[in-house]
Protein backbone atom coordinates (compact mmCIF):
# COMPACT_ATOMS: atom_id res chain seq x y z
CA UNK A 1 0.00 0.00 0.00
CA UNK A 2 1.39 3.32 -1.07
CA UNK A 3 1.53 5.91 1.69
CA UNK A 4 1.44 9.67 1.73
CA UNK A 5 0.66 10.18 -1.94
CA UNK A 6 -1.82 12.98 -1.24
CA UNK A 7 -3.73 14.74 -3.96
CA UNK A 8 -6.97 12.93 -3.16
CA UNK A 9 -8.51 15.53 -0.96
CA UNK A 10 -12.04 15.48 -2.26
CA UNK A 11 -12.45 12.82 -4.92
CA UNK A 12 -12.19 9.16 -4.17
CA UNK A 13 -9.27 7.22 -5.54
CA UNK A 14 -9.67 3.82 -7.09
CA UNK A 15 -10.50 1.47 -4.21
CA UNK A 16 -7.65 -0.84 -3.42
CA UNK A 17 -9.35 -2.38 -0.41
CA UNK A 18 -12.85 -3.52 0.27
CA UNK A 19 -14.56 -4.37 3.55
CA UNK A 20 -18.05 -5.41 4.56
CA UNK A 21 -19.35 -3.03 7.22
CA UNK A 22 -20.69 -4.96 10.19
CA UNK A 23 -23.15 -2.39 11.52
CA UNK A 24 -24.28 -4.01 14.77
CA UNK A 25 -27.08 -2.23 16.68
CA UNK A 26 -26.09 1.18 18.02
CA UNK A 27 -24.52 2.47 14.81
CA UNK A 28 -27.43 1.96 12.38
CA UNK A 29 -30.29 2.09 14.90
CA UNK A 30 -29.23 5.06 17.06
CA UNK A 31 -26.33 6.87 15.34
CA UNK A 32 -26.75 6.51 11.57
CA UNK A 33 -24.53 9.61 11.30
CA UNK A 34 -21.64 7.38 12.34
CA UNK A 35 -22.58 4.89 9.62
CA UNK A 36 -22.83 7.54 6.91
CA UNK A 37 -19.63 9.31 7.95
CA UNK A 38 -17.57 6.14 8.19
CA UNK A 39 -18.57 5.00 4.70
CA UNK A 40 -17.80 8.46 3.28
CA UNK A 41 -14.48 8.84 5.11
CA UNK A 42 -13.37 5.44 3.85
CA UNK A 43 -14.50 6.26 0.32
CA UNK A 44 -12.44 9.45 0.37
CA UNK A 45 -9.43 7.51 1.61
CA UNK A 46 -9.76 4.82 -1.04
CA UNK A 47 -11.39 1.98 0.88
CA UNK A 48 -14.67 0.62 -0.39
CA UNK A 49 -17.35 -0.31 2.12
CA UNK A 50 -20.01 -2.83 1.16
CA UNK A 51 -23.13 -4.00 2.98
CA UNK A 52 -23.17 -7.12 5.11
CA UNK A 53 -26.62 -8.31 4.14
CA UNK A 54 -28.78 -9.81 6.87
CA UNK A 55 -26.32 -9.50 9.76
CA UNK A 56 -27.79 -9.37 13.26
CA UNK A 57 -26.66 -8.14 16.68
CA UNK A 58 -23.04 -9.26 17.08
CA UNK A 59 -24.36 -10.42 19.80
CA UNK A 60 -23.05 -8.21 22.62
CA UNK A 61 -20.10 -10.03 24.22
CA UNK A 62 -20.67 -9.01 27.83
CA UNK A 63 -24.43 -9.36 27.59
CA UNK A 64 -25.26 -12.46 25.56
CA UNK A 65 -21.82 -13.85 26.34
CA UNK A 66 -22.87 -13.66 29.98
CA UNK A 67 -26.13 -15.52 29.31
CA UNK A 68 -24.99 -18.35 27.06
CA UNK A 69 -21.51 -18.41 25.57
CA UNK A 70 -22.26 -21.15 23.06
CA UNK A 71 -25.29 -19.31 21.65
CA UNK A 72 -23.26 -16.10 21.61
CA UNK A 73 -20.46 -17.80 19.65
CA UNK A 74 -22.90 -19.38 17.20
CA UNK A 75 -24.75 -16.13 16.38
CA UNK A 76 -21.40 -14.33 16.04
CA UNK A 77 -20.24 -17.05 13.65
CA UNK A 78 -23.43 -16.67 11.60
CA UNK A 79 -22.37 -13.04 11.06
CA UNK A 80 -18.88 -14.19 10.04
CA UNK A 81 -20.46 -16.75 7.72
CA UNK A 82 -22.39 -14.04 5.85
CA UNK A 83 -19.11 -12.22 5.17
CA UNK A 84 -17.43 -15.46 4.09
CA UNK A 85 -20.20 -16.24 1.64
CA UNK A 86 -20.00 -12.68 0.27
CA UNK A 87 -16.23 -13.01 -0.02
CA UNK A 88 -15.45 -10.01 2.19
CA UNK A 89 -13.50 -9.26 5.32
CA UNK A 90 -15.29 -7.38 8.10
CA UNK A 91 -14.82 -3.98 9.69
CA UNK A 92 -16.91 -2.15 12.29
CA UNK A 93 -17.41 0.97 14.41
CA UNK A 94 -18.21 -0.64 17.75
CA UNK A 95 -15.85 -2.29 20.22
CA UNK A 96 -18.60 -4.64 21.34
CA UNK A 97 -19.09 -5.92 17.79
CA UNK A 98 -15.33 -6.15 17.39
CA UNK A 99 -15.12 -8.03 20.69
CA UNK A 100 -17.72 -10.58 19.64
CA UNK A 101 -16.64 -11.21 16.06
CA UNK A 102 -12.89 -11.06 16.61
CA UNK A 103 -13.10 -13.26 19.66
CA UNK A 104 -15.48 -15.80 18.12
CA UNK A 105 -13.16 -16.02 15.10
CA UNK A 106 -10.18 -16.50 17.42
CA UNK A 107 -11.88 -19.14 19.58
CA UNK A 108 -12.95 -21.16 16.53
CA UNK A 109 -9.32 -21.23 15.39
CA UNK A 110 -8.12 -22.18 18.87
CA UNK A 111 -10.72 -24.82 19.56
CA UNK A 112 -11.60 -27.04 16.59
CA UNK A 113 -14.13 -28.92 18.69
CA UNK A 114 -15.97 -25.64 19.36
CA UNK A 115 -15.96 -24.89 15.64
CA UNK A 116 -17.45 -28.30 14.98
CA UNK A 117 -20.26 -27.79 17.50
CA UNK A 118 -21.00 -24.27 16.22
CA UNK A 119 -21.04 -25.47 12.60
CA UNK A 120 -23.43 -28.29 13.42
CA UNK A 121 -25.99 -25.74 14.65
CA UNK A 122 -25.23 -23.31 11.81
CA UNK A 123 -25.70 -26.00 9.18
CA UNK A 124 -29.13 -26.82 10.60
CA UNK A 125 -30.14 -23.17 10.99
CA UNK A 126 -28.71 -21.70 7.77
CA UNK A 127 -27.69 -24.59 5.55
CA UNK A 128 -24.03 -23.54 5.59
CA UNK A 129 -20.88 -24.02 7.64
CA UNK A 130 -18.21 -21.44 8.42
CA UNK A 131 -14.79 -22.31 7.03
CA UNK A 132 -12.89 -19.67 8.99
CA UNK A 133 -11.50 -17.50 6.18
CA UNK A 134 -12.81 -14.10 7.28
CA UNK A 135 -10.54 -11.46 8.77
CA UNK A 136 -12.12 -9.18 11.39
CA UNK A 137 -10.65 -5.69 11.63
CA UNK A 138 -11.75 -2.72 13.67
CA UNK A 139 -12.00 0.44 11.52
CA UNK A 140 -9.00 1.71 13.52
CA UNK A 141 -6.93 -1.15 12.08
CA UNK A 142 -8.10 -0.40 8.54
CA UNK A 143 -7.17 3.29 8.96
CA UNK A 144 -3.80 2.37 10.46
CA UNK A 145 -2.77 -0.63 8.37
CA UNK A 146 -4.56 -0.36 5.02
CA UNK A 147 -4.67 3.42 4.64
CA UNK A 148 -1.93 4.69 6.93
CA UNK A 149 -2.00 7.82 9.07
CA UNK A 150 0.38 9.62 6.67
CA UNK A 151 -2.19 9.41 3.93
CA UNK A 152 -4.87 10.70 6.30
CA UNK A 153 -2.60 13.58 7.32
CA UNK A 154 -2.13 14.45 3.64
CA UNK A 155 -5.87 14.41 3.01
CA UNK A 156 -6.72 16.86 5.81
CA UNK A 157 -8.25 20.13 4.58
CA UNK A 158 -9.59 21.38 7.93
CA UNK A 159 -7.02 20.55 10.61
CA UNK A 160 -8.54 20.42 14.11
CA UNK A 161 -5.88 22.79 15.39
CA UNK A 162 -6.26 23.87 19.00
CA UNK A 163 -8.90 21.25 19.78
CA UNK A 164 -8.31 19.27 22.96
CA UNK A 165 -9.65 15.76 22.51
CA UNK A 166 -10.30 13.38 25.39
CA UNK A 167 -9.91 9.92 23.90
CA UNK A 168 -11.86 7.03 25.35
CA UNK A 169 -10.45 3.85 23.80
CA UNK A 170 -13.11 1.61 25.28
CA UNK A 171 -12.37 -1.80 26.73
CA UNK A 172 -13.00 -4.36 24.04
CA UNK A 173 -10.81 -2.86 21.32
CA UNK A 174 -7.73 -3.45 23.49
CA UNK A 175 -8.66 -6.24 25.88
CA UNK A 176 -8.10 -9.10 26.39
CA UNK A 177 -4.77 -8.09 24.85
CA UNK A 178 -3.67 -11.71 24.33
CA UNK A 179 -6.58 -12.14 21.93
CA UNK A 180 -6.87 -8.63 20.44
CA UNK A 181 -3.11 -8.16 19.91
CA UNK A 182 -3.35 -4.35 19.79
CA UNK A 183 -0.28 -3.76 21.94
CA UNK A 184 -0.36 -2.35 25.45
CA UNK A 185 -3.80 -2.10 27.00
CA UNK A 186 -2.40 0.11 29.77
CA UNK A 187 -0.76 2.71 27.51
CA UNK A 188 -2.44 2.64 24.10
CA UNK A 189 -1.17 5.09 21.46
CA UNK A 190 -2.93 4.42 18.17
CA UNK A 191 -5.79 6.92 18.55
CA UNK A 192 -3.45 9.54 19.99
CA UNK A 193 -1.41 9.25 16.81
CA UNK A 194 -4.54 9.42 14.69
CA UNK A 195 -5.79 12.56 16.49
CA UNK A 196 -2.39 14.12 15.97
CA UNK A 197 -2.60 13.28 12.24
CA UNK A 198 -5.80 15.35 11.92
CA UNK A 199 -4.29 18.24 13.86
CA UNK A 200 -6.01 17.78 17.22
CA UNK A 201 -4.36 17.54 20.61
CA UNK A 202 -5.02 14.45 22.70
CA UNK A 203 -5.26 15.39 26.38
CA UNK A 204 -4.32 12.99 29.14
CA UNK A 205 -6.79 12.68 31.98
CA UNK A 206 -7.12 10.69 35.16
CA UNK A 207 -8.09 7.03 34.68
CA UNK A 208 -8.17 7.34 30.92
CA UNK A 209 -8.46 3.59 30.40
CA UNK A 210 -11.41 3.19 32.71
CA UNK A 211 -14.59 1.64 31.31
CA UNK A 212 -17.58 3.85 30.35
CA UNK A 213 -19.75 1.72 32.64
CA UNK A 214 -22.27 0.43 30.11
CA UNK A 215 -20.86 -3.01 29.29
CA UNK A 216 -21.54 -6.46 30.62
CA UNK A 217 -25.29 -5.86 30.89
CA UNK A 218 -24.69 -3.30 33.66
CA UNK A 219 -26.47 -0.49 31.82
CA UNK A 220 -29.48 -2.73 31.21
CA UNK A 221 -29.83 -3.92 34.80
CA UNK A 222 -28.18 -1.29 37.02
CA UNK A 223 -28.26 1.97 35.10
CA UNK A 224 -27.29 4.06 38.13
CA UNK A 225 -24.07 2.03 38.49
CA UNK A 226 -23.27 2.50 34.78
CA UNK A 227 -23.91 6.24 35.04
CA UNK A 228 -21.67 6.48 38.07
CA UNK A 229 -18.75 5.28 35.91
CA UNK A 230 -19.74 7.79 33.23
CA UNK A 231 -19.91 10.70 35.67
CA UNK A 232 -16.41 9.96 36.95
CA UNK A 233 -14.97 9.76 33.44
CA UNK A 234 -16.68 12.93 32.20
CA UNK A 235 -15.52 14.85 35.28
CA UNK A 236 -11.94 13.67 34.72
CA UNK A 237 -12.10 14.79 31.09
CA UNK A 238 -13.50 18.19 32.05
CA UNK A 239 -10.78 18.59 34.68
CA UNK A 240 -8.27 18.16 31.85
CA UNK A 241 -10.00 20.98 29.86
CA UNK A 242 -11.19 18.71 27.06
CA UNK A 243 -13.25 20.35 24.27
CA UNK A 244 -14.62 17.11 22.92
CA UNK A 245 -14.84 13.43 23.83
CA UNK A 246 -14.16 10.85 21.16
CA UNK A 247 -14.37 7.07 21.10
CA UNK A 248 -14.13 4.26 18.53
CA UNK A 249 -17.07 2.39 20.10
CA UNK A 250 -20.70 3.14 19.26
CA UNK A 251 -21.87 1.74 22.60
CA UNK A 252 -19.45 3.89 24.63
CA UNK A 253 -20.46 6.82 22.39
CA UNK A 254 -24.11 6.17 23.26
CA UNK A 255 -23.34 5.88 26.98
CA UNK A 256 -21.43 9.17 27.04
CA UNK A 257 -23.81 11.08 24.79
CA UNK A 258 -27.10 9.93 26.35
CA UNK A 259 -25.56 9.28 29.78
CA UNK A 260 -24.56 12.92 30.35
CA UNK A 261 -28.17 14.02 29.86
CA UNK A 262 -29.42 11.20 32.08
CA UNK A 263 -26.96 12.32 34.76
CA UNK A 264 -28.06 15.93 34.46
CA UNK A 265 -31.65 14.82 35.00
CA UNK A 266 -30.98 12.36 37.82
CA UNK A 267 -28.31 14.25 39.71
CA UNK A 268 -28.72 17.86 38.71
CA UNK A 269 -25.25 17.99 37.19
CA UNK A 270 -24.45 20.18 34.23
CA UNK A 271 -22.42 17.83 32.03
CA UNK A 272 -22.32 18.97 28.42
CA UNK A 273 -19.06 17.68 26.96
CA UNK A 274 -19.65 17.20 23.21
CA UNK A 275 -19.35 13.57 22.09
CA UNK A 276 -18.14 13.14 18.52
CA UNK A 277 -17.31 9.72 17.11
CA UNK A 278 -13.70 9.30 16.02
CA UNK A 279 -14.57 8.83 12.33
CA UNK A 280 -16.71 11.98 12.57
CA UNK A 281 -13.64 13.92 13.74
CA UNK A 282 -11.76 12.54 10.74
CA UNK A 283 -14.72 13.50 8.53
CA UNK A 284 -14.58 17.08 9.80
CA UNK A 285 -10.84 17.19 9.13
CA UNK A 286 -11.42 15.87 5.61
CA UNK A 287 -13.89 18.69 5.00
CA UNK A 288 -17.25 17.00 5.54
CA UNK A 289 -20.02 19.23 6.87
CA UNK A 290 -21.41 18.68 10.39
CA UNK A 291 -24.92 18.46 8.98
CA UNK A 292 -24.23 15.54 6.67
CA UNK A 293 -22.79 13.66 9.67
CA UNK A 294 -25.93 14.14 11.78
CA UNK A 295 -23.93 15.72 14.59
CA UNK A 296 -26.77 18.06 15.56
CA UNK A 297 -28.87 15.03 16.52
CA UNK A 298 -26.56 13.94 19.36
CA UNK A 299 -28.24 14.16 22.76
CA UNK A 300 -25.43 16.24 24.24
CA UNK A 301 -25.11 19.47 22.23
CA UNK A 302 -21.96 19.79 20.12
CA UNK A 303 -22.23 23.56 19.51
CA UNK A 304 -19.42 24.52 21.92
CA UNK A 305 -17.08 22.29 19.92
CA UNK A 306 -18.20 23.85 16.62
CA UNK A 307 -17.67 27.33 18.08
CA UNK A 308 -14.14 26.38 18.98
CA UNK A 309 -13.60 25.04 15.45
CA UNK A 310 -15.11 28.20 13.96
CA UNK A 311 -17.94 26.34 12.22
CA UNK B 1 -20.14 -18.19 72.43
CA UNK B 2 -23.38 -19.83 71.33
CA UNK B 3 -23.75 -20.13 67.58
CA UNK B 4 -27.09 -19.76 65.93
CA UNK B 5 -26.82 -22.71 63.60
CA UNK B 6 -29.70 -21.51 61.45
CA UNK B 7 -27.62 -18.53 60.49
CA UNK B 8 -24.10 -19.85 60.12
CA UNK B 9 -24.60 -23.13 58.29
CA UNK B 10 -23.99 -22.65 54.60
CA UNK B 11 -24.84 -25.25 52.01
CA UNK B 12 -21.74 -26.30 50.14
CA UNK B 13 -21.63 -27.90 46.73
CA UNK B 14 -18.05 -29.12 46.46
CA UNK B 15 -18.51 -29.92 42.77
CA UNK B 16 -19.53 -26.38 41.85
CA UNK B 17 -16.14 -25.20 40.58
CA UNK B 18 -15.69 -28.44 38.61
CA UNK B 19 -19.02 -27.78 36.89
CA UNK B 20 -18.05 -24.20 36.10
CA UNK B 21 -14.74 -25.30 34.60
CA UNK B 22 -16.37 -28.08 32.60
CA UNK B 23 -18.73 -25.58 30.97
CA UNK B 24 -16.02 -22.96 30.49
CA UNK B 25 -13.55 -25.38 28.92
CA UNK B 26 -15.91 -25.94 26.03
CA UNK B 27 -15.43 -22.29 25.02
CA UNK B 28 -12.14 -20.96 26.45
CA UNK B 29 -8.67 -22.45 26.69
CA UNK B 30 -7.13 -22.64 30.19
CA UNK B 31 -10.27 -21.67 32.09
CA UNK B 32 -9.18 -24.14 34.83
CA UNK B 33 -6.47 -21.67 35.85
CA UNK B 34 -9.03 -20.15 38.22
CA UNK B 35 -8.02 -22.96 40.60
CA UNK B 36 -4.63 -21.28 41.02
CA UNK B 37 -6.09 -18.03 42.44
CA UNK B 38 -4.06 -16.94 45.46
CA UNK B 39 -6.51 -14.26 46.62
CA UNK B 40 -3.89 -11.53 46.15
CA UNK B 41 -6.52 -8.89 45.33
CA UNK B 42 -4.86 -7.40 42.24
CA UNK B 43 -8.19 -7.90 40.45
CA UNK B 44 -10.21 -6.03 43.06
CA UNK B 45 -7.59 -3.26 43.22
CA UNK B 46 -8.12 -2.34 39.57
CA UNK B 47 -11.85 -3.01 39.38
CA UNK B 48 -13.82 0.14 38.49
CA UNK B 49 -17.09 -1.51 39.47
CA UNK B 50 -15.76 -2.54 42.86
CA UNK B 51 -15.05 1.12 43.61
CA UNK B 52 -18.76 1.84 43.66
CA UNK B 53 -20.55 -1.47 44.30
CA UNK B 54 -20.22 -4.48 46.58
CA UNK B 55 -18.81 -6.54 43.69
CA UNK B 56 -15.53 -8.25 44.70
CA UNK B 57 -14.25 -10.58 42.04
CA UNK B 58 -11.72 -12.35 44.26
CA UNK B 59 -14.49 -13.10 46.75
CA UNK B 60 -16.49 -14.64 43.94
CA UNK B 61 -13.59 -16.99 43.15
CA UNK B 62 -13.06 -17.82 46.81
CA UNK B 63 -16.72 -18.66 47.29
CA UNK B 64 -16.74 -20.70 44.08
CA UNK B 65 -13.69 -22.64 45.27
CA UNK B 66 -15.26 -23.63 48.56
CA UNK B 67 -18.54 -24.48 46.84
CA UNK B 68 -20.84 -21.72 48.05
CA UNK B 69 -22.92 -22.06 44.94
CA UNK B 70 -26.07 -20.23 46.03
CA UNK B 71 -24.11 -17.28 47.35
CA UNK B 72 -22.27 -17.01 44.07
CA UNK B 73 -25.28 -17.33 41.80
CA UNK B 74 -28.10 -15.66 43.73
CA UNK B 75 -26.77 -12.11 44.01
CA UNK B 76 -26.87 -8.77 42.21
CA UNK B 77 -23.12 -8.40 42.70
CA UNK B 78 -22.33 -10.98 40.02
CA UNK B 79 -24.02 -8.72 37.45
CA UNK B 80 -22.08 -5.57 38.39
CA UNK B 81 -19.03 -6.53 36.29
CA UNK B 82 -18.90 -4.49 33.07
CA UNK B 83 -16.47 -7.03 31.53
CA UNK B 84 -13.80 -4.32 31.15
CA UNK B 85 -11.02 -6.94 31.43
CA UNK B 86 -8.76 -4.76 33.61
CA UNK B 87 -8.41 -7.61 36.12
CA UNK B 88 -7.76 -10.21 33.45
CA UNK B 89 -4.94 -8.06 32.04
CA UNK B 90 -3.32 -7.73 35.45
CA UNK B 91 -3.83 -11.10 37.14
CA UNK B 92 -0.34 -12.30 38.19
CA UNK B 93 -1.53 -15.90 37.85
CA UNK B 94 -2.68 -15.37 34.28
CA UNK B 95 -6.23 -16.38 35.16
CA UNK B 96 -8.90 -15.50 32.61
CA UNK B 97 -10.81 -13.72 35.35
CA UNK B 98 -13.39 -11.87 33.26
CA UNK B 99 -14.05 -14.88 31.06
CA UNK B 100 -14.56 -16.96 34.21
CA UNK B 101 -17.12 -14.41 35.39
CA UNK B 102 -18.92 -14.83 32.08
CA UNK B 103 -18.95 -18.62 32.54
CA UNK B 104 -20.29 -18.32 36.11
CA UNK B 105 -22.99 -15.95 34.83
CA UNK B 106 -23.90 -18.61 32.24
CA UNK B 107 -24.45 -21.05 35.11
CA UNK B 108 -26.56 -18.45 36.96
CA UNK B 109 -28.65 -17.84 33.85
CA UNK B 110 -29.17 -21.56 33.33
CA UNK B 111 -30.15 -22.16 36.92
CA UNK B 112 -32.85 -19.52 36.96
CA UNK B 113 -31.04 -16.49 38.37
CA UNK B 114 -31.25 -14.30 35.27
CA UNK B 115 -32.05 -10.64 35.90
CA UNK B 116 -35.35 -9.21 34.70
CA UNK B 117 -33.94 -6.54 32.38
CA UNK B 118 -31.55 -9.05 30.87
CA UNK B 119 -34.47 -11.33 30.04
CA UNK B 120 -36.04 -8.33 28.30
CA UNK B 121 -32.88 -7.70 26.24
CA UNK B 122 -33.10 -11.34 25.10
CA UNK B 123 -36.69 -10.78 24.01
CA UNK B 124 -35.46 -7.94 21.76
CA UNK B 125 -32.92 -10.23 20.14
CA UNK B 126 -35.58 -12.85 19.44
CA UNK B 127 -38.08 -10.32 18.14
CA UNK B 128 -35.82 -8.03 16.11
CA UNK B 129 -32.41 -9.70 15.84
CA UNK B 130 -30.97 -6.56 17.46
CA UNK B 131 -30.46 -5.84 21.15
CA UNK B 132 -31.14 -2.21 20.21
CA UNK B 133 -33.73 -2.17 17.41
CA UNK B 134 -34.55 0.75 15.11
CA UNK B 135 -37.21 3.34 16.01
CA UNK B 136 -39.23 5.89 14.05
CA UNK B 137 -37.08 9.02 14.66
CA UNK B 138 -33.95 7.14 13.59
CA UNK B 139 -35.71 5.87 10.45
CA UNK B 140 -36.39 9.51 9.56
CA UNK B 141 -32.82 10.52 10.33
CA UNK B 142 -31.48 7.69 8.17
CA UNK B 143 -33.51 8.95 5.22
CA UNK B 144 -32.36 12.52 5.85
CA UNK B 145 -28.74 11.38 5.77
CA UNK B 146 -29.31 9.58 2.48
CA UNK B 147 -29.18 6.10 3.98
CA UNK B 148 -31.80 3.40 3.49
CA UNK B 149 -34.72 3.75 5.91
CA UNK B 150 -33.91 0.34 7.37
CA UNK B 151 -30.28 -0.77 7.65
CA UNK B 152 -29.21 -3.77 5.52
CA UNK B 153 -29.26 -5.97 8.62
CA UNK B 154 -31.88 -8.48 9.80
CA UNK B 155 -34.17 -5.44 9.84
CA UNK B 156 -34.21 -5.70 6.02
CA UNK B 157 -33.84 -9.47 5.79
CA UNK B 158 -36.55 -11.31 7.76
CA UNK B 159 -35.11 -14.71 6.78
CA UNK B 160 -31.98 -13.69 8.71
CA UNK B 161 -34.07 -13.12 11.82
CA UNK B 162 -35.50 -16.63 11.40
CA UNK B 163 -31.96 -18.01 11.32
CA UNK B 164 -31.04 -16.19 14.53
CA UNK B 165 -34.11 -17.63 16.23
CA UNK B 166 -33.41 -21.11 14.88
CA UNK B 167 -29.92 -20.92 16.43
CA UNK B 168 -31.35 -19.87 19.81
CA UNK B 169 -33.82 -22.75 19.69
CA UNK B 170 -31.30 -25.38 18.64
CA UNK B 171 -28.81 -24.44 21.38
CA UNK B 172 -31.59 -24.66 23.98
CA UNK B 173 -31.09 -21.01 24.95
CA UNK B 174 -34.61 -19.95 24.08
CA UNK B 175 -36.14 -22.65 26.26
CA UNK B 176 -34.06 -21.61 29.28
CA UNK B 177 -35.06 -18.00 28.66
CA UNK B 178 -38.76 -18.76 28.14
CA UNK B 179 -39.27 -20.38 31.54
CA UNK B 180 -37.76 -17.42 33.38
CA UNK B 181 -39.41 -14.84 31.16
CA UNK B 182 -42.85 -16.33 31.89
CA UNK B 183 -42.08 -16.39 35.60
CA UNK B 184 -40.90 -12.78 35.57
CA UNK B 185 -44.01 -11.66 33.72
CA UNK B 186 -46.31 -13.53 36.08
CA UNK B 187 -44.53 -11.96 39.04
CA UNK B 188 -45.18 -8.56 37.54
CA UNK B 189 -48.91 -9.24 37.32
Amino acid sequence: MEKGTGGTKIMAVESEKKYAYFLGCLTPNRYPGIEYTTIEVFRRLGVEIVELKGASCCPAPGVFGSFDLFTWATIATRNLLIAERQGNNITMTCNGCYGSLQEANHLLHEKPELKERVNKILKEATGYEYQGTVEVKHTIEVLRDDIGFDKIRDAVVRPLTGIKVAIHYGCHFLKPSKVRKQGSSERPRVLDDLMEAIGAESVMYKDRNMCCGAGGGVRAQFKDVALDFTAEKIQNMLDASADVLTTPCAFCHFQFDVGQQELNKARGTNFNLPVVFYTQLIGLALGMSPLEMGLETHQTPVQSFFDKLGL
Amino acid sequence: MVLDKEKVVRVRDTKFLDDVIEIGEKIFPEIDKVRTCIQCGTCVGGCPSGRRTAWRIKTLFQKAMIGLKEEVLDTDDLWCCTTCYTCQERCPRGISTTDTVRVIRNVAFREGYAKKNHLFVCSLLFKFGHAVPINEPVKELRKKLGLSELPPTVHSYPEGLKEVNAICEKTGFKEIWEKQWKKAQEAQK
